[in-house]
């Protein structure tokens, strides 16, 4: 036990501050907003829709101490149930297709979409085959994309600071 | 018994390793299945191909690793009777990939499980899509068919069935997990979600762009495939690379180990319910990631390999910050494994968990990383050292008790001959170019690259087509072989243990979807 006291403390808080597009840098600011729009904490589900696993890669660094997602009142939940975002990955492949149609549906509304690295925004590398049918927005409606290949997780955070700022209001 | 067409049939293999291929009609193809396997041989990979443009035939080969060679048994079938002796008894591995085969190009073997792997319902059934008259832009609506799982009844069994959508943030796969009390009874897997018909996209690819496909069918793979893609295209073409880019090539491979070894060290320890090990763990890859942007302009080094070299240089100012990173994670890796050791609580949920037995592994014909934790010695870098790694002699780690802290263990063991390598190779970097671009192959050559990536060993088998584009281009991810040992190392654990147990393996679905 003291051991892991000893590097807690040696190693201490690692965190950074979040990426913010405009001037309202701090914190507290975002988190704000996050509640005026959900009224609680953005909750995220994940679906990987075919990708390489690149980008889970990038989504996973999220959650290490650096990038502080859920100090900023983001976090990632099990159930599309309990989701007010999906954020989705890859090239949607045949045999995802469903599944990923079916996530969605299960979400209450309101609901937004993020389609993450350049698979999902655009189809990427794999382009379409018997195999793959496309971009995410071929599939279900997508409200932002974030780009790379993978995208870092910076990218992706500014992406889910862009998407809680500028869509505030839910599609009809 | 050793018979002698193997040796006096056979003609050299281009690849970064030493071997040999070896044409056979369906008596030797089963002949030489036998004889590989009382030879203590692991499948390496099974994939078919249309030739009917070129003889009329459909050929399978096998690939079979030796501890000192590799061995490819080639089979031709005329296009009327496709049909090809199953290697499933004495190779159980083979199912899955034979009827991934047939899914893709309508060749049967004529035995083992006759269920689809990889199409659900996306293409129809008489429908083989890597077949050549089918065209690459040729799209279907989906007729699903339900899978029929293999029932398990009786007495107060009831069946657990996840996905292919899971609570984490992880790639989409089905396991249906039958249980009686606590107790897994049965796991049957069922993957392909993710199949992006890399095989047929690979054809509309030059071959001086296919490594970067290959670098994107298993992201957390990508310098494994990247260079798996490149040695075989540069044994095809007798290229040959430059001191300096050999070395930065090893380097890159050895941080992706470091790297996704850090990333489960931490993530098989959250999973046991110690969050302390995710937060370090994570950290310390978060670091070394940072450096890879810094140093080499991105964090996964995708596309960094590339036909004849390496995209970028390490500056000398590099140097000395990837030196200190080295000390740095030394430091930290053996203190995080004493913490680790000294945790009552951690070691108790690692120790006997998801046991793969020797004898099981062997059997199953188990690799990399999972078979090294479960007895079987065999690593690349060590049995069959390429370039750089002749030069370097890794130090094998292996265990035996097959379970989760076996795998945990030889992570930590890895990690840290990883590091030293790195060190050798920062300390000796030659001089010299950093790429040579391969001249256009001739077309109808096979090459083979084979390199161990951190989950095992990765092989890419290319075959050149005319005006320098690829006719066929086989990527074989590790994962393959290792899935089926899950269904195994479950048995008996409580289903509670099954994220812990799959995590300790971290296999890719991406990589054996394909």
């Amino acid at each position: 036990m003291f051991d892991i006291l000893s590097r807690i403390r040696r190693v201490g808080s690692l965190s950074e501050p979040l990426p913010s597009p405009d001037t309202d840098t701090e914190l507290t600011a975002i988190q704000r907003e996050l509640h005026a729009v959900f009224g609680r904490a953005l909750c995220i589900r994940h679906v990987d829709a075919g990708s390489c696993n690149g980008c889970e890669l990038e989504i996973h660094a999220l959650s290490n101490p650096y990038y502080n997602l859920e100090g900023a009142g983001i976090r990632f939940v099990a159930s599309p149930r309990h989701a007010d975002l999906l954020l989705v990955t890859g090239p949607v492949s045949v045999n995802m297709e469903d599944a990923l149609r079916q996530t969605y549906e299960a979400m209450p509304e309101p609901k937004w979409v993020l389609a993450v690295g350049d698979c999902g925004a655009c189809g990427g590398i794999f382009n379409t085959n018997y195999a793959v049918r496309g971009p995410i927005s071929d599939v279900i409606p997508v409200d932002a994309v974030v780009n790379g290949c993978p995208p870092s997780p910076l990218a992706i955070l500014r992406g889910l600071v862009h998407i809680t700022r500028h869509l505030d209001r839910p599609r009809p | 018994m050793w018979p002698d067409f193997l040796d006096s049939e056979s003609v050299p293999l281009r690849s970064n390793v030493a071997g040999c291929r070896v044409l056979a009609d369906a008596h030797h193809w089963t002949e030489a299945a036998d004889a590989l396997r009382e030879a203590g041989a692991s499948l390496l990979s099974l994939w078919g191909s249309d030739d009917r443009d070129v003889d009329r035939c459909f050929r399978i080969r096998a690939a079979y690793l030796l501890p000192d060679r590799v061995l490819v048994i080639e089979h031709a079938m005329p296009a009327e009777r496709a049909v090809y002796p199953s290697l499933v008894p004495g190779f159980p591995v083979a199912d899955r990939m034979q009827r991934a085969v047939h899914d893709l190009l309508g060749i049967r073997a004529d035995g083992g499980d006759t269920r689809p792997w990889l199409r659900h319902g996306g293409w129809p059934e008489k429908v083989f899509p890597l077949r050549r008259d089918v065209s690459s832009a040729q799209t279907y609506p989906i007729v699903s068919v339900p899978y029929p799982f293999v029932p398990v009844i009786g007495e107060g069994v009831h069946e657990v069935a996840v996905g292919p959508v899971h609570a984490g943030v992880i790639e989409p796969g089905r396991f249906h997990i039958s249980v009686v009390g606590e107790k897994a009874l049965r796991l049957e897997e069922r993957l392909g979600y993710t199949h992006k018909g890399v095989a047929k996209r690979f054809e509309s690819f030059a071959q001086r762009d296919g490594h970067r496909l290959a670098a994107r069918v298993s992201g957390d793979s990508t310098v494994a495939f990247g260079w798996a893609y490149c040695a075989a295209l540069e044994s095809i073409t007798a290229t040959t690379l430059s001191p300096r880019a050999v070395a930065l090539r090893a380097l890159a491979l050895e941080r992706e180990r470091i790297a996704n070894h850090l990333g489960d060290l931490g993530a098989i320890g959250n999973d046991a319910g110690f969050g302390f090990g995710l937060t370090q763990f994570s950290s310390l890859k978060e670091q070394l990631l940072r450096h890879n942007s810094e140093v080499f302009g991105q964090r996964y080094l995708f596309d960094f390999v590339v036909p004849g070299g390496v995209a970028c240089d390490l500056s000398v100012r590099a140097i000395p910050t990837l030196l200190d990173e080295i000390a740095m994670l030394e430091r930290a890796v053996h203190e995080l494994r004493s913490i680790y050791a000294n945790h009552e609580g951690l070691q108790d949920r690692f120790l006997g968990a998801g046991r793969l037995t020797p004898d099981q592994a062997r059997t199953l014909g188990a690799i990399g990383l999972a078979a090294r934790a479960s007895g079987i010695a065999r690593d690349l870098r060590v049995d069959q050292p390429w370039t750089p790694y002749d030069n370097l002699a890794p130090v094998l780690a292996t265990r035996t008790e097959g379970d989760v802290a076996a795998r945990v263990q030889l992570r930590f063991d890895e990690t840290l001959e990883s590091l030293r390598l790195c060190r050798q190779l920062l300390d000796t970097l030659p001089q010299g170019e950093l790429c040579a671009e391969p001249p256009m192959a001739p077309a109808g050559q096979l090459g083979l690259g084979l390199i161990e990536g951190w989950r095992g060993p990765v092989m890419v088998a290319l075959e050149t087509g005319p005006e320098g584009r690829i006719r066929r281009c086989h990527p074989h991810d590790p994962s393959w072989q290792n899935w089926p040992l899950i269904e195994v190392a479950l048995l008996g654990n409580i289903v509670p243990d099954f994220p812990l147990i799959n995590k300790s393996f971290n296999l890719s679905y991406s990589g054996h979807d394909g």
